[in-house]
């Protein structure tokens, strides 16, 4: 597992050595700030919750955006046939990577938190359901790096990566606000899939093991498929 | 040391190895030569254990490569075709991030990256990014990454291309140099550089061996038939055909070029005899001026052609 930091630690300098990460992150930011802050004034309450909902969206094209570069780069420029021939592991590789791209989405929230401490500058602001929120978006953003990361396994184009990884976040995030074009037997399932019904629960302030089970699946089930993607390809 | 054996790959249907099997042993320089496409590379993927094989085994040392990739990686360094690095790292940086992943202590990074610098000479390009070297520091480069951990067995495919005459010099140099302690085995499509780094070749085409032997006695099947090539002055293309043709053992004598004052013949020689003495006493008993005079040394080349080029 050792060798698992070492490539974590290449890829989180990668990141912030390119200007892309600096462009991903203020796009994140400015388009949050604009949703957040254009309704912030008119509902005159002071708490995060619209700026949570934003969230599964955002992350939804943001966080593929992300991860696409992770393994098509590799793929497309012939590294990984270097990487794969020392020795580390399918896994080590995968979960490398993985926690790199969980800890940039870490360090994209943390100029966020600029909102909850105006909001509570305004108003007094309820720190439950924004510690919520906050471990929410991690668990979230995880669980979409994943997807992103397995989607970024299966080509060695980046803007394919992306589309696919995009897809597979929006349906995710969609899925439950179409409940109504699917007949009852499939409601309860489909609401279950749904990332945007468990990320609103937490976000709400209620933590339940239900919905961090729900991220941590996600994210098994995504980096599974990616370590057999990569294993498929020799 | 590394034993291969009836190793087979397909691809989508496309069989690029067919049945290959052949033995390396410890301290020896083994060539993989073949035409484009014959199947080099993708033999020595399988070996660096890149590649699944399709079919066949592939056994180094006491490891079998589908239960073992792991330690088997670990003795191995590996070069592949055109070294793709990760264009936006630094030398030293990448350098260092795969001294970690071998596992070297924090102080001996700093050393083991120095010696290597020295070694492949890369010493003045430390502090740049590898997507801006030309393609012979690049190959540089990529032969530090294989040397890193100081393996038992180098893989290295196509170690030379892409590199100025020089730098070829000096990385065959340095494959020698290692190949005196390591094994190693390289894949080219450049016949003398074979003959140069070479102990034993092994020749495939379509991805079957076709020839497996060392380098000196392939040279010594070259030599059935030998040819001399000679320049004289002062004498036109019949007298010297004539005069020449009296030597036993002479097959025939063709002219190359005649139309100037020099005549220029390749005299070939049939049996493994040395005609040359017998030839020089001939001229020397007319008045032509011999300007060249020599054996046309027939290498690799020509077994080569002989078994890769369909009749």
């Amino acid at each position: 597992m050792r060798r698992a930091i070492h490539i974590f630690k290449r890829e989180v300098r990668v990141y912030f050595v390119s200007p892309i990460a600096y462009i991903v992150i203020s796009v994140f930011l400015l388009v949050m700030g604009w949703f957040f802050f254009t309704t912030f004034f008119l509902f005159s309450q002071a708490n995060l919750r619209n700026f949570f909902s934003l969230l599964p969206i955002t992350f939804s094209f943001v966080v593929p955006a992300i991860t696409m570069r992770l393994f098509s780069e590799e793929l497309n420029v012939g590294s990984y046939e270097i990487l794969l021939t020392m020795p580390v592991t399918f896994l080590e590789v995968v979960l490398g990577k993985f926690l790199a791209a969980v800890v940039f989405l870490m360090a994209m929230l943390i100029p966020t938190l600029a909102y909850p401490i105006t909001v509570a500058s305004l108003g007094q602001l309820d720190w439950g359901p924004v510690f919520g929120g906050y471990m929410g978006a991690v668990l979230l953003g995880a669980a979409f790096a994943a997807v992103g990361l397995f989607a970024s396994s299966l080509t060695r184009n980046q803007i394919i990566a992306f589309i696919i990884g995009m897809a597979i976040c929006f349906s995710l995030t969609l899925i439950d606000k179409m409940l109504f074009f699917f007949p009852q037997s499939l409601l309860g399932l489909l609401q279950y899939i749904g990332a945007d019904y468990h990320f609103q629960n937490i976000s709400k302030g209620i933590i339940d093991s239900r919905d961090i089970l729900y991220f941590l699946s996600v994210s098994f089930v995504a980096l599974y498929g990616a370590n057999l993607a990569i294993q498929g390809r020799n | 040391m590394i034993h291969v054996e009836n190793l087979t790959k397909y691809y989508d249907g496309f069989c690029a190895v067919d049945q290959i099997t052949f033995d390396i042993h410890k301290g020896e320089i083994l060539g993989l030569l073949g035409p484009n496409g014959a199947g080099k590379t993708t033999t020595l993927r399988m070996v660096t254990g890149f590649l699944r094989p399709t079919s066949g085994t592939i056994r180094i040392k006491e490891y079998s490569i589908e239960k073992h990739s792991l330690e088997i990686r670990k003795l191995l360094g590996y070069l592949p075709e055109a070294a793709p690095l990760y264009h936006d790292m630094l030398v030293y940086d990448y350098l260092g991030y795969v001294a970690m992943i071998r596992e070297f202590g924090k102080e001996q990074i700093h050393y083991r990256i120095r010696e290597l610098g020295e070694l492949c000479g890369l010493n003045e390009v430390m502090h740049r990014p590898i997507g801006e070297l030309s393609r012979g520091y690049k190959q540089r480069v990529g032969l530090a990454h294989a040397m890193m951990s100081d393996p038992e067995i180098l893989v290295l495919d196509e170690p030379t291309s892409g590199l100025d005459p020089n730098q070829i010099v000096e990385i065959r140099e340095i494959i020698k140099q290692i190949g005196k302690e390591k094994t190693i085995i390289l894949s080219t499509h450049i016949l003398s550089e074979a003959e140069a780094t070479c102990d034993r070749v092994v020749i495939i085409n379509r991805g079957r061996i076709v020839a497996d032997d060392s380098t000196e006695s392939l040279k010594q099947m070259a030599r059935g038939e030998s040819l001399i090539n000679i320049t004289l002055q002062n004498a036109t293309f019949q007298s010297v055909e004539n005069k020449l043709s009296e030597i036993q053992g002479i097959v025939s004598i063709t002219p190359v070029d005649t139309t100037g004052e020099t005549t220029e013949v390749i005299v070939n020689c049939q049996s493994s005899v040395d005609l040359r003495g017998e030839i020089y006493r001939k001229v020397k008993e007319t008045d032509w001026i011999l300007l060249d005079f020599h054996l046309e040394t027939k290498t690799l080349e020509k077994i080569f052609r002989e078994f890769t080029v369909e009749s």
